[in-house]
């Protein structure tokens, strides 16, 4: 978060000249008065100049708000976004006409713009966000496609007897056919390889 | 396309007003070539190219409808 602490003759200087030097309004942020200053006698003696801390208040859900919209919007797929914040886990519903275009192929272009704007939110907060981006219930579609495929390979795995590997994926997805299948008494489930190549493994148990 | 670079590129990094982004024209391709700060290398490229990735990702995507091919160089 940008700090700066400024100087003037009184408070409202102070402010002013805070204000210039992080190029903001008034209402970008927050003064804290470390010293209200002394006007002295005749300004010669016992003067004291007032003291300010300026803090650059931000606002990460609204800064990623702005990101997504100008970035749908100039790519031709401009969007409405419904924000659902609960503590630091951001959940961000898209909607919009051509919607398709920035969900992608496997939701490949979702997950691009979920990690930018994750990116631009976290980069200058002390409190790390996670977003999640959906758009027409992706996530939810993308959750059952994930969970009938753990149980399909999991099936071919626990028949053939040899560990069946996974297409990479995020994080996320990966969690939910770990989770899937945790409880399967016929595999076992571990993740292999270095991101972002990272994928899944199901191995028969023994 | 290039507004589109920037509006990516500029939250990401910590000298916005260094960014900046080449257009060349070839034949069946428009190149596009996106230069930043030294400083903001990293930023743009990310472990492994992660960042560099999802910049392409989007861009491409964007540049799905038009008829030429579009690439990304970064640097």
């Amino acid at each position: 978060m940008k700090q700066i602490t400024a100087t003037g003759e009184n408070v409202e200087e102070a402010v002013q000249s805070a204000l210039e030097e992080l190029q903001t309004s008034r209402d970008q942020v927050e003064i804290e008065v470390v010293d209200e200053g002394k006007k002295g006698f005749f300004g010669m003696f016992g003067a004291k100049p007032a003291i300010v801390k300026a803090t650059l208040a931000r606002n990460p859900v609204q800064d990623a708000e702005t990101f997504i919209k100008e970035v749908a919007e100039q790519m031709g797929a401009p969007v409405e976004i419904t924000t659902d914040v609960n503590d630091r886990d951001v959940h961000m519903e898209l909607t919009g006409n051509k919607i398709a275009l920035l969900i992608g192929k496997r939701g490949q272009t979702l997950n691009a713009l979920q990690y930018l704007t994750q990116l631009t939110m976290n980069r200058e907060t002390d409190r790390f966000y996670t977003v999640i981006l959906d758009a027409e219930n992706y996530r939810a579609r993308r959750k059952e496609t994930l969970e009938n495929l753990a149980s399909r390979l999991a099936e071919k795995a626990s028949r053939t007897k040899q560990n069946v590997k996974l297409e990479p994926m995020p994080s996320y997805e990966r969690k939910i056919i770990h989770t899937a299948l945790q409880s399967s008494r016929q595999v076992e489930t571990f993740s292999d390889g270095h991101e972002p190549k990272r994928s899944v493994v199901i191995k028969p148990a023994k | 396309m290039k507004a589109l670079i920037e509006t990516i590129v500029t939250p990401l990094v910590d000298h916005p007003d260094d960014v900046e982004v080449a257009v060349k024209e070839e034949n069946h391709k428009q190149v596009y070539h996106l230069t930043v700060n030294e400083d903001d290398v990293g930023k743009v490229i990310g472990k492994n190219g992660r960042i560099a990735k999802a910049i392409r990702t989007v861009v491409y995507a964007a540049a799905s409808d038009s008829e030429k091919r579009v690439y990304l160089d970064i640097m």
